[in-house]
């Protein structure tokens, strides 16, 4: 499906294209998304920073809660200590708080600068999504491999030695940057009914924040709440792939948090895209 | 094989390349006019035009800010639905097939940019390679062409956000070019340039025209855009095309009045010349009107001898003040 009375058209082009060139197309965006946030280096070295010393002051925190009460959430120390590096190391990775494409686009839908998106022939939805996996692969390094090899140091982690838990993670990982970008995408897309995003991405920052795990690992949480935060989209930002790595999601479990995650991507991204449909047809007059 | 089938559904039959029939868009806006009340007012952007552009003519498309320019581009780009008529660019109905059409158009909005903010100049081309599937050699020659006669060759690995606004209009029209359109839409294309940049964007845009056959369609407020580019002009107007004709025979209906803009060295009444009329003081600085097919050198010169010159320049009449004119000059004009 691709924008409103196009689609048809789509569909044919689709399935006439060779899908090399759309693999090339959308590996050039995502390419182009990484070299992007890459030529930032001063603010990329700030936010490495800022990470590292969110790792320590989080890390001592933690450290108090557990000597009080240990084995908090199903976490022993070491584990516990490992998730808010993990934390701070998917922090951008899987844009808890924001800070992706969001802010661009909606932007850009204010302006009215995505009258120009719209006419390139190319899909909106994937043009995003490759751009913020770009982004997401250059924030996982920039950002997320510093302030973990730090932690590491500092702190006695629990980390797995063998490569394939680290796979497991990865992938993890990269389920969590797409169920993240569709939500952010959602609310992007809100700027074509409301002109202003501001208020709809400090919820989804809000949320973010709470409900992925960032602040505290969502297991520690009782009753309906813990049990709600659990079934939320937002739990496969951070919860999942540290579950993962931190061994707590093995066979069966690993296979059942994938699909968790791939269930929410796939909802969400269908749900992005009867939006952008609607959105699409809304596409009136924003600079004449 | 489909492209080929659809092709043959809707042939193209004529040699006019863009045809307009009719076309309309109706805009609802809704308007609050109470704490919950709503008012619904329409607005009609586009009402009914028709017009046809063969393959290789560059037209001008002008008229007042929200006259419905912007509205007709973005129909025929397919990124706006016509609420009524017919249109077809290339023989294709935009809104249905957009994507299709965008392979064998170029848009270029002078306010707004294609280009890859962040990244060196040549990042945003390799983007447009793949997005277009411009065959290698293709790709490689049209960049070549574009560089040389754009002058790009040394911007090719600056970051976007660096260039200055000549810069980045060049650069946004060879992104625009790489796929060998066979439409080009130019919005606005020397919007906030200096002299020496509209110059050279203008001559690439004959050049284009010459050797490419490239069908222009061209929305500009510089009536010199017009003059240098154009043999033909539409004048749009509250959704209406109010003139389609030659740029002379606009001057004709609308006889336009050029602006001579004074500056003395003191303050003095107003200027008492032949061949000009004062129309405004203020200060040490004074405005003449004088018909725009007049020459402005003997005015020149008859005020350098007269008066105590501090420097000038010549404003050329506006579409505002063209449109306005041909209003005064035709009063049953709808």
């Amino acid at each position: 499906m691709r924008f409103g009375a196009s689609a048809p058209d789509a569909d044919i082009q689709r399935r006439f294209l060779p899908k090399e060139a759309v693999v090339r197309l959308y590996a050039v965006v995502a390419a182009g998304g990484f070299r992007r946030y890459a030529t930032y280096r001063v603010a990329t070295a700030a936010g490495v920073f800022t990470n590292t010393v969110f790792g320590f002051i989080m890390a001592y925190t933690y450290i108090a809660l557990w000597d009080e009460r240990p084995q908090l959430g199903g976490y022993d120390l070491s584990q516990a200590v490992t998730y808010v590096w993990l934390g701070q190391a998917l922090l951008m990775t899987c844009a808890m708080m924001g800070g992706g494409f969001e802010d661009e686009l909606i932007e850009r839908i204010r302006t009215g600068d995505i009258a120009i998106d719209l006419y390139r022939p190319a899909d909106l939805q994937l043009w995003w999504l490759a751009g913020d996996l770009g982004r997401a692969a250059f924030h996982l390094l920039g950002r997320g491999v510093v302030p973990l090899l730090l932690g590491a140091l500092a702190f006695d982690l629990a980390l797995p030695a063998s490569p394939l838990p680290w796979l497991a993670f990865l992938t993890a990982v990269l389920l969590g940057v797409v169920v993240s970008f569709a939500l952010r995408y959602l609310a992007a897309l809100s700027a074509f009914w409301l002109m202003d995003g501001a208020g709809v991405l400090q919820i989804t920052w809000l949320a973010g924040l709470f409900f992925s795990g960032m602040l505290l690992p969502l297991t520690l949480f009782p009753g309906a709440l813990g049990e709600l935060a659990r079934l939320l989209p937002w739990s496969s930002l951070l919860q999942i792939p540290a579950d993962v790595l931190l061994g707590k999601r093995t066979g069966w479990g690993l296979v059942h948090a994938y699909a968790f995650q791939v269930g929410w991507a796939a909802a969400l991204l269908g749900a992005g895209r009867l939006v952008q449909s609607a959105a699409t047809r809304r596409v009136v007059v924003q600079g004449g | 094989m489909t492209e080929e089938a659809t092709d043959t559904a809707e042939p193209v039959r004529t040699a006019d390349l863009i045809e307009l029939e009719g076309v309309e868009k109706v805009f609802d806006v809704r308007r609050r006019t109470g704490l919950v009340r709503r008012e619904k007012t329409r607005v009609r952007a586009v009402d009914g035009i028709s017009f046809t552009v063969p393959r290789g003519e560059m037209v001008g498309y002008i008229g007042p800010n929200g006259a419905g320019k912007s509205t007709t581009i973005k129909m025929l780009t397919g990124i706006l639905t016509p609420s009524g008529g017919r249109l077809r660019v290339a023989g294709i109905d935009p809104s249905r097939e957009r994507t299709r059409l965008a392979r064998r158009i170029g848009v270029v909005f002078g306010q707004r940019t294609t280009l890859w903010w962040d990244l060196p100049l040549i990042d945003s081309y390799r983007l447009v390679h793949r997005m277009y599937r411009i065959p290698d050699a293709r790709y490689r020659q049209n960049l070549e062409r574009c560089v040389e006669l754009l002058d790009l060759g040394a911007l090719l690995d600056v970051p976007v956000r660096q260039l200055s606004l000549g810069q980045r209009m060049r650069g946004d029209i060879a992104a625009a070019l790489l796929h060998d359109p066979e439409v080009l839409y130019l919005d606005e294309p020397t919007i906030g340039l200096d002299v020496v940049s509209k110059a050279k964007v203008r001559e690439f845009l004959r050049d284009l025209n010459t050797e490419r056959a490239t069908t222009v369609l061209l929305t500009t407020h510089d009536l010199t855009d017009i003059e240098q580019l154009c043999k033909r002009v539409m004048v749009i107007d509250h959704g209406r095309l109010v003139y389609d004709g030659t740029l002379a025979g606009l001057h004709e209906v609308a006889p336009g009045e050029r602006t001579l803009v004074v500056d003395l060295d003191r303050r003095l009444p107003p200027i008492e010349v032949a061949g000009a009329r004062p129309v405004r003081v203020e200060g040490p600085r004074q405005w003449l009107a004088f018909p725009a097919s007049a020459s402005a050198a003997p005015i020149v010169a008859a005020l350098a001898a007269d008066y105590p010159l501090v420097d000038l320049s010549v404003r050329e009449p506006d579409i505002e003040s063209v449109i306005a004119k041909m209003y005064a000059e035709r009063p049953t004009a709808p």
